[in-house]
This record gives structure tokens, sequence and C-alpha cells, in this order.
């Protein structure tokens, strides 16, 4: 899928899904610096109950995949102290709706410990966790609150959408010298296959990939929302003649302006689908981006295809609540038909 | 409270034996140890703490099976922890409240709560949570440790309004107790004082770390002191030794003699018999013999030895009880699974007064219902 992917893919390459991925990203980081430790509820024996952490045990050991108390705050606050001794801590949060123990020493600490020292400390890490909806799990257990640390200024955000990049977005955030969090959409950890290369790579943090070129609309969107959006793109390709270029952000914070007010250029069009409630989510800042950037392409309302102003429903009615492919062509639908 | 353990027995798990304050009853087989104070509990008392102990088993082993058949989500089985559920929510007065976790099915319905009502959630849907006024349960916690500073909060209230006759009780597991809300509630319960009961179920794993991996203390019983608190560790796998245990804590809570606070720490030494959920395995992190040695000690076999020792159960009341609440948990399943929903409820209940702009959204989704059928929204998104 990823265009990257057919060049550097040829050799070496494995077949994975995107949680494969994540493990084989952790792996192959591991293997080349002693420094990188994976630390959280369940990661080590049990190799993480997504299994992401799988075999890492019992090939590095109990002192680099490290089972830890159950406590988020010292999970992450530890990571914080840790980094400070040269090492690279990749802690693991179980899932998103479990991260709020962390938040003070994310958002007061990870984030600005650089700011605060003017440079003279910094907080090399990444906390992973699974995110978003649509496994039909118990509440607090499909939430997707990327907004949260958008908001707080040095962090950065990754979500990945494919193996390949979930591969080379870990490697590129474990090698950066900020803070990270690594956002993983657990509805396709298994959903599909794709060549990974067994050798490291990065995918670059500043780089949004377009999925899909296309010329009458652009969609904005990352995760598990990008297949959705494909979908819808390729179904109106067919039956409406609509061209939709959809682009992948990738990573959430800083934003990659550029592609994303390049396409707007292009198709005078835009909608954002996102998981998320609507309100202060992802969407309402892309927008605002495109018209401070590019007011003068605009054809038609930007829409956006986002989660309810509610929380996440019980699974029952969890597929009405995301953006499904229904509700993402009507609404491309309705902004070209302006 | 002094509640010395009552007798030492060498058949128990090592995590068990090791402990000299550990409050017994009933031996490994039921039968009542020598010294041991059986508390007063009437006949019609015992059946009924044993009904309820076969009826929780029994509903762990439909909502086990009905989750492999994929007509529940992810159950969280108490597979063993059913005796010190029921024992601590029947030594609860009516007018008492209990902090649940996603695990204490037993003890929610063993203090009021509808049978059917409890596989609600797991079916997907909230009403499960929407709890009877007559009933003092909260909806479940999932974030783990979260409840303990708000029970502490509500026992507070009561005491603020004068209403100590009310006490709350608080379950928690052995994992909980690494989080800062432990920690924060439990000092909270100890400086303001309040009538509350924490139940530490010490199933002796959090998922797939052991105990030993939760705390460098030795026992859970004694953070306690840390808080200026009472810390009591009980058989958990005995119901009569958590009845009296929960009973005098409670009372406590209610009624301190002079020179005693309040708050209680129970530790309940249990063990989790099955998988920490249905999505989990055990055999990746645990040994399958550890279970066998705590199987031996099964709290539902315990109970009905003594009830037959003291001639107050009989085959035919047994059989009698079988049927009877195994038409129970069948009529709960029947009613559960004929609970329907609609999407409008996703905008329900989130304020008091659905916002203009969530009634908006709603709208939206419902044209796009009418346009094209609810079957697009089911589409697998994957
Ligand atoms: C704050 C938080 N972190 C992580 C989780 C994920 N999680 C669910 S249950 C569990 C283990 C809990 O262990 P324990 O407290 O011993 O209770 P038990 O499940 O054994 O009854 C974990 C880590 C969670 N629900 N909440
Ligand atoms: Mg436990």
């Amino acid at each position: 899928m990823s265009s990257t992917a057919s060049t550097q893919a040829e050799q070496n390459a494995q077949s994975l899904t995107l949680v494969e991925a994540i493990q084989d990203g952790l792996y192959t980081e591991m293997a080349q610096d002693d420094n990188v430790v994976v630390l959280g509820e369940d990661v080590g024996k049990n190799g993480g109950v997504f299994r992401a952490t799988d075999q890492l045990y019992e090939e590095f050991g109990e002192d680099r995949v490290i089972d830890t108390p159950l406590a988020e705050a010292g999970i992450v606050g530890a990571s914080i102290g840790l980094a400070q001794t040269g090492m690279k801590p990749v802690p693991e949060m179980q899932f998103m709706g479990f991260m709020y123990p962390a938040f003070d020493q994310i958002v007061s600490h990870a984030a600005r410990l650089r700011s605060r020292s003017q440079g003279q400390y910094s907080v090399p890490m990444v906390i992973r966790a699974p995110y978003g909806g649509g496994i039909r799990a118990p509440e607090h257990h499909s939430e997707s609150k990327e907004a949260f640390f958008v908001h707080e200024p040095g962090l950065k955000v990754v979500s990945p959408s494919t193996p390949y990049d979930a591969k080379g977005l870990l490697a590129a955030s474990i090698h950066d010298p900020d803070p990270v969090i690594f956002l993983e959409p657990k509805l396709i950890y298994r959903a599909f296959r794709e060549d990974v290369p067994t050798k490291p790579y990065e995918v670059s943090l500043s780089e949004a990939a377009v999925r899909r070129d296309g010329s009458d609309i652009s969609v904005y969107t990352w995760g598990a929302m990008t297949r959705p959006a494909l979908i819808a793109a390729e179904n109106l390709s067919q039956s409406h003649g609509i061209d939709v270029e959809v682009i992948d952000l990738r990573t959430l914070s800083p934003l990659d302006t550029e592609t994303i007010t390049d396409s707007f250029k292009k198709t005078g069009r835009a909608a954002i689908v996102h998981e998320a409630p609507k309100t202060g989510g992802l969407g309402a800042e892309i927008a605002t981006t495109i018209q401070e950037e590019a007011l003068v392409h605009q054809e038609a309302p930007i829409k956006r295809i986002a989660g309810f102003d509610a929380p996440m429903p019980l699974h029952s009615l969890e597929d009405y609540y995301l953006p499904q492919a229904v509700r993402i062509q009507d609404g491309i639908r309705e902004i070209v038909d302006f | 409270m002094n509640m010395k353990n009552e007798a030492g027995s060498k058949d128990m798990p090592a995590a068990v034996r090791t402990d000299s304050d550990l409050v017994q009853i009933l031996d490994a087989e039921g039968n009542v140890l020598p010294q041991a104070s059986v508390p007063d509990i009437s006949d019609r008392q015992l059946l009924e703490l044993y009904e309820t102990i076969t009826l929780a088993r029994h509903f762990d082993q439909r909502a086990i099976s009905f989750q492999r058949q994929g007509r529940l989500a992810t159950y969280a089985p108490m597979t063993g922890q059913e005796g010190s559920q029921v024992a601590t929510s029947l030594a609860l007065a009516e007018q008492d409240w209990l902090f649940p976790t996603y695990r204490e099915h037993a003890a929610k319905y063993a203090h009021g709560m509808d049978l059917a009502s409890l596989f609600e959630p797991l079916r997907g849907y909230r009403d499960g949570y929407a709890i009877p006024e007559d009933v003092n349960v909260m909806p479940e916690y999932i974030p783990i440790a979260t409840q303990v500073p708000q029970a502490m909060g509500m026992a507070w209230g009561h005491k603020l309004q004068g209403k100590t006759d009310t006490a709350v009780l608080c379950h928690l597991g052995d994992g909980a107790t690494s989080e800062g809300d432990f920690h924060e509630g439990l000092n909270f319960a100890g400086v303001f004082d309040v009538p509350a009961v924490f139940v530490c179920n010490n199933n002796q794993w959090a998922i797939s770390v052991p105990r030993e991996r939760q705390t460098a203390s030795e026992t859970i019983a004694e953070k306690a002191q840390a808080y200026g608190i009472d810390g009591v560790r009980v058989d958990g796998l005995d119901p009569l030794a958590v009845y009296k245990v929960a009973s005098e804590a409670l009372e406590k809570a209610r009624n301190p003699g002079p020179g005693e606070l309040r708050p209680t720490l129970i530790e309940s030494v249990q063990y989790r018999f099955g998988a920490h959920t249905t999505a989990d395995d055990p055999s990746v992190y645990r040994d399958e013999s550890e279970e066998e040695v705590w199987r031996d000690r099964d709290p539902v076999d315990r109970i009905e030895t003594y009830l037959y020792n003291e001639g107050i159960l009989d085959s035919d009341l047994e059989s009698e009880i079988q049927d009877r609440i195994e038409q129970e948990v069948s009529e709960a399943i029947e009613t559960a699974e004929q609970t329907e929903t609609s999407p409008d409820n996703i905008v329900k209940h989130v304020y008091e007064d659905v916002p203009a702009r969530l009634e908006e959204q709603r709208d939206e989704l419902n044209r796009l219902r009418e346009k094209y059928d609810d079957g697009a929204f089911s589409e697998v998104l994957e």
C-alpha cells in the first residue's frame, strides 16, 4: 500500500500484520541498541495483551523487557528518569483509556523537561498505546483521545496505518530525541499483511503520506480510518466518477502542513475523518490550517466526519459511532455537490 | 480488632501458609478447624450463602461458555472468588454501598442487583449500568483503583451528614494496590476516619503479573499500617471466615470502639482459578500445577461440606437448590437476550439535557440510516 514499500521491501521482506510489524520493529531496535528497554504491564512473560512484545522477553531478558507493577504514572515517571541515564525507554500503556494516571508525568514533565531546562535535559522516550474502537471491547478500551496529546507542545504524536509504516515510524520515534506518543490502531492490528523489510529503516516523522491521488477532494485521516476512507474513495470513483485524494497524516503532531495544503490547493475541497469526538478533535486544527494557508483555493465548505460528542458507546452501538465508509461517502458527495 | 489465626494447616498453598495472621474457620475440606469460632449465622442465612455461591459458580460457567459462542463480549471470570464475593455482600446491611470492579458479578447480585442486568454490558448495552434506586451499587469500575478514593468520598459524605449507620464496601484487586489512587484513597480514609471497608481480592495475579512482582511488601494487609488503619488477612476461599471478618469490619465502620478508627483494609487471600478474562491465556505465564493446589480449597466445596457436616444440607435439598439456580440463570439470560437498543441512545445521558449540537449529530445519523439502511453501518471496518 505505501508507495515507499514497493521499492524498499524487495529483498529480505516478511509479510507481516501491523502488530507483527511493531513487534518486529521493537526487536530490530533492541537488537541494534542495548539502551532500548521495553517496560509496562504484561509486556514481558505474557508478550503484551495484544502480543506486540511477543518473544522479546525470551530474546532480551527481564532487564530489558520489564513487567512492572500496575501503575501508569510509575511506568512513565520511571521512564523519564531512565531516559536521563542515556537509556531509551519504550513504555507500553495497555490501552489508551488507561493512560490517564500518567497524564501528569506526560504533560508536565516528558513534554516540558527540554524547554524547562533550556535544552539541558530531554526525554527521548516512546510511549506506545493501542487506541481506537471497533473491537467489541468493554468501556474505556476503545477511545481515540489523540487530541489531548496533540494539544501539548513538546510531544510528538504518531499513528501508523500500515505494517510498513508501523515499523518505520516506530524506528524513527525511538531514534527521535523527543518524547513520542505512538498510537497503534488496534482495529487493524491484524486486518491485513504487507511486506516489511527485515533490515532497519525509518519512515519520517515529518511527512504525511498520499495514499491515493485524486483531483476532486482531499480526505485527511490517519490510523484505522485510513481504510474506510480508501474504500469510500474507490466506491465513489466507480459509482460517481469522483476522484478522491486520501492523505494519511501519520504524524499528528507536529503536522505536515505542506502536504496538507498542497493537496487542498489541488482539489479545493476537504473532508477530515476521525474516530475521536468531533468537538476539539484534530479535524478542527486541519480545517483551520487549510483556511489560513489556502483559503483562496476553497470551493466548498470543509466537513468533519467524526465520532459523536459523546462517550464511546458499548459495542452494540459502536458501528454507528465510528465513521463508516457509508458516512464518508455521503459526506464527500455533499461537499462535491456543493 | 483481634482476629489472629484460629488454626494453621500444612496443606495450604505457600501464599496462604506463610502468614501467621490469616483468619480461617474451615479447613481445606470444609471441616471446622479446632478452636475456630463459627460466626453466629442462622441456618437460613447459611443456606442463602450456599445457594448464592452455587448460583455464582453456575453464572460464571454459563457466561464463559456464552462468550465462547460469541453471544457475549469479553468476560472476566470469577471462578474461585465467588465465596469471598458473596460472603462480603451478605455481610452488608441493605443501606450499605458497594463499589465493584469488573470481576465482582456475584458481589453485585448478592447486594440486590438483578441477574439479567449483569449480562447487559457484556452484550454491549449500557442499560445494565442503570442501577435501580433501591439498590446501593455503583456501576463497575474498569480503570484500576479509581474506585478507592471515590468509595472513601461516599463514606465521608455519609459521615459528614451524620449517617454513620451506612458503611461503604469497596472491592479492588492485588494489582490495584500499585496505583496512586489506592494510596490516596486509603490515606484519606485514615485521615478523615470514614466508615469504609476496602476489600483487596488478592487473587495472586494481575493478568500475567504475580503478586510478588506487584509489591515487595510481605502482605497486602500490612499496607494498612502505613495509613494508621486496621489491616486483616483472611482466607478468601473460606466463605465463613470472610463473612466473619467483613461483618466485624463493617460493624467497626459504623460503631468504632474507643480509640478505634473506622476504616479497615481486608486482604482476602484467593486465587484466580481461570483466565484473567476470556481474552487471556494463562498457560503463557503460569504453571497449571499452581492452579491445582488452590483448586483443592474450592470455596463451593468447602461451604457445601460444612453444611452437610452440620446437617443443614442434604442431597434432596442440594438438587432442589441446583434446579432453582439453573432456572434463575437461564431466565436471566433469556431476559438479557431480549434487550434492544437504538442508535439514539448514543447521545442520551451525556448531559441531563441533550445539547443542540449533539442533537444535530443524532439527526444527521438518522438521516443517513434512512437514506442507506442499518446494514450499511455494520460493515466490518477492517
Ligand atoms: C488504570 C488501568 N491500567 C490498566 C488496566 C488494564 N487492566 C485491566 S485488569 C488488569 C489487572 C488487574 O489486576 P488486579 O488489580 O489484581 O485485579 P484482577 O483482575 O486480578 O481481579 C489490568 C492491568 C486497567 N483496566 N486500568
Ligand atoms: Mg489480581
